[in-house]
């Protein structure tokens, strides 16, 4: 594997992404998030509305385009997030930084057959004959622990089921080999039993070919067992940084009220816990 | 594979055929629902208004006795449900009786008509869905924008413009002053007799004589009028491109798309674009139909002897053989058109398929 492999593949510095609201001034979405990434397992979490999806889209350059997207510093792998070119960005979407969505109900396009938008992928980044593409998506799928990918290839996306259209999507961002793959709540759309092998899935991949992960999730305990560091991100802002062995050690009282709030087995508390959300938080 | 797996794989398939002869099978119940119903209307009508078929044939000074005859020969004695039958035979082979106003069969006026309302209405069509869905998408993509605004300018003159008026204004400018297109009519008077009709249309027609300078003529006369309607539908068919367009580029699998690395080129006309047309077929399907209707108004300032002025001649001469003719054939355009429109929309959606 070539490309950066210590730390600081990726780099975000007070990256800012604000949207205009119905008064005709802007509204942050994002307010000065800040980390560094390498070959590692990042995962952030937070609730609705907390920026952790618009961190994402803002990295690969997939802000709504009346959203305004300012850091001092946003870098991947040396190459300026924030004053490229379109063509390089496009260059690097897919190719180098991919990301996965949350639904394939409505991420996969429901008029073109799979093994198409797999297909297309690679095609956007390397010279490929057809016949190879084929044959590399019929690997990638047999990656992702489709059995049968020659059929699979062939169906549209009405005709699999959530697990299988979230694992043809997988298959899809990772064809062209990227280094850091954006993971927005892949899960969420899916089946408790699927969730876990969904997730199996994309632990073997990413540490098979070390990539970067970003995760993002609302799923404190999901991002806890999955990722190596966690971010925890409320009203646009990081207000934790923790290890994912070091739950308990949460000093933010938003984080550890999260942490309060997982149940456990076994365990009977009236009343149930509730999050507390003291508006000074998001000064 | 397991031989499980094939006798699966072979249920399968016998599976989907049996849907597809359902699903023929419902088209053909429809199809001839919808035209029982549109022969209902017709024959309907024919009863119900205050024109008596006998006094339009025996005039109104005959004698009671002739009056008497000519009603039982056109079976007007007969109990109303045999004469329904009767009716929908005949229709069903071609024949709608005779028109009073010409005294052809009402068959051979509408062939001679169709054919040249058929091509005013195609051209018109292709240049209207031709320029129409890229000039919506554009307008889509650059949402709000001069292009958007500048599309919308040129609909809502389409729209709001009477069509007689473009028409005059059309014929002012291109023909009696600058001499660019030929004037009303199908085809210069010179070249008019010399032709022998084959298949009515004026283009094929002298393309298979290979007189080509009479093909020329009759081109510069199609296509002031044909740009008139084409215009027209271009105003519809590119604000409904829009809307399609702007719903679908909002959609998760364009972001996906992007996400992929793929060109803005690629995500509008490969991704948007296809999902878009499922609908759109329609929108073209109905706006094609709606032409070959014929356009009294465009017929009538270029002179054109289309449909729409024959069915509007006879109705101004309560000529009701020919205006019920020419009522079914309009019926018959939109019945085959919706249903071709189906088609199209199953082969372009493979979600309709397996439901």
């Amino acid at each position: 594997m070539n490309g950066p492999s210590v730390a600081d593949m990726l780099v975000v510095d007070d990256l800012r992404v604000a949207f205009p609201n119905r008064e005709g001034g802007m509204t942050e979405a994002v307010r000065g998030v800040s980390f560094r990434l390498g070959r590692e397992r990042l995962g952030i979490v937070g609730e609705s509305g907390s920026g952790k999806s618009q961190t994402g889209r803002a990295i690969l350059g997939l802000t709504a385009p009346e959203g305004r997207v300012t850091a001092n510093r946003m870098e991947f792998d040396g190459i300026d997030l924030l004053h490229s070119s379109a063509r390089q960005r496009r260059a690097l979407r897919g190719g180098r930084i991919a990301m996965v969505l949350q639904d394939p109900k409505f991420s996969l396009n429901p008029v073109m057959s799979i093994g198409d938008q797999i297909v297309e992928t690679l095609d956007a980044h390397a010279r490929v004959s057809r016949r190879e593409a084929r044959d590399r998506a019929l690997e990638t799928l047999r990656q992702v622990q489709i059995d049968n990918p020659e059929r699979v290839f062939d169906l549209y996306p009405h005709e699999v089921s959530g697990g299988m259209g979230q694992r043809a999507m997988i298959a899809m961002m990772l064809i062209a080999d990227p280094d850091l793959l954006i993971a927005d709540e892949p899960t969420s759309a899916l089946d408790v039993t699927v969730q876990l092998q969904l997730l199996a899935i994309l632990d073997r991949l990413v540490t098979d070919r070390g990539m970067g992960l970003v995760f993002i999730s609302h799923d404190l305990r999901l991002v806890s067992t999955f990722c190596d560091r966690i971010l925890v991100m409320y009203a646009g802002k990081v207000v934790e940084e923790l290890s994912a062995g070091g739950l308990q050690d949460a000093q933010h009282p938003y984080t550890r009220g999260l942490v309060n709030c997982l149940p456990r087995l076994g365990e009977h508390r009236h009343p149930l816990p509730t999050l507390d959300r003291r508006p000074e938080w998001a000064l | 594979m397991t031989i499980a797996e094939q006798t699966r794989g072979g249920g399968r398939r016998s599976a989907r055929l049996l849907r597809g002869a359902d699903t023929v099978g419902r088209f053909l119940l429809v199809i001839f629902l919808t035209y029982l119903g549109l022969l209902a209307v017709t024959f309907f009508i024919g009863r119900v208004i205050p024109i008596d078929p006998v006094l339009a044939v025996v005039g109104d000074r005959a004698p009671e006795h002739v009056i008497q005859r000519v009603r039982e020969e056109m079976g007007l004695n007969k109990p109303l449900w045999e004469q329904f039958f009767i009716y929908c035979r005949k229709v069903l082979q071609g024949d709608f009786g005779t028109s009073v106003l010409t005294s052809n069969p009402v068959m051979q006026d509408i062939r001679r008509a169709f054919p040249a309302t058929i091509e005013l209405a195609t051209l018109g069509t292709i240049m209207g869905a031709g320029l129409g869905v890229p000039l919506g998408v554009w307008a889509a993509v650059r949402r709000g924008g001069v292009a958007d605004q500048l599309v919308r300018v040129m609909g809502l003159i389409g729209y709001s413009v009477p069509i007689f008026w473009l028409g005059l204004m059309g014929l002012l400018v291109f023909y009696a002053r600058l001499g660019w297109v030929g004037g009303p009519g199908r085809i210069d008077v010179a070249y008019e007799y010399s032709l022998t009709p084959v298949t009515g249309f004026m283009l094929l027609d002298t393309a298979i004589a290979g007189e080509w300078e009479a093909f020329g003529n009759a081109f510069s006369h199609l296509i002031l009028p044909a740009s008139l309607l084409g215009y027209f539908s271009l105003a519809y068919i590119s604000r409904m491109t829009r809307s399609f367009m702007l719903n679908e580029l909002n959609q998760e699998y364009v972001i996906a798309a992007r996400a992929k690395g793929l060109t803005e080129t690629r995500i509008i006309w490969r991704h948007a674009l296809r999902n878009a047309m499922v609908p759109l077929v329609t929108v073209i399907a109905l706006s094609y139909a709606g032409l070959l209707e014929g356009s009294v108004l465009t017929e009538t300032v270029f002179a054109w002897p289309g449909l729409g002025l024959y069915i509007t001649n006879s109705l101004q001469n309560a000529d009701m053989n020919a205006v019920l003719g020419g009522t079914i054939v309009v019926g018959s355009i939109f019945i085959g058109l919706n249903l071709l429109s189906d088609i199209l929309y199953r082969l372009l959606d493979p979600r309709t398929k397996t439901r």
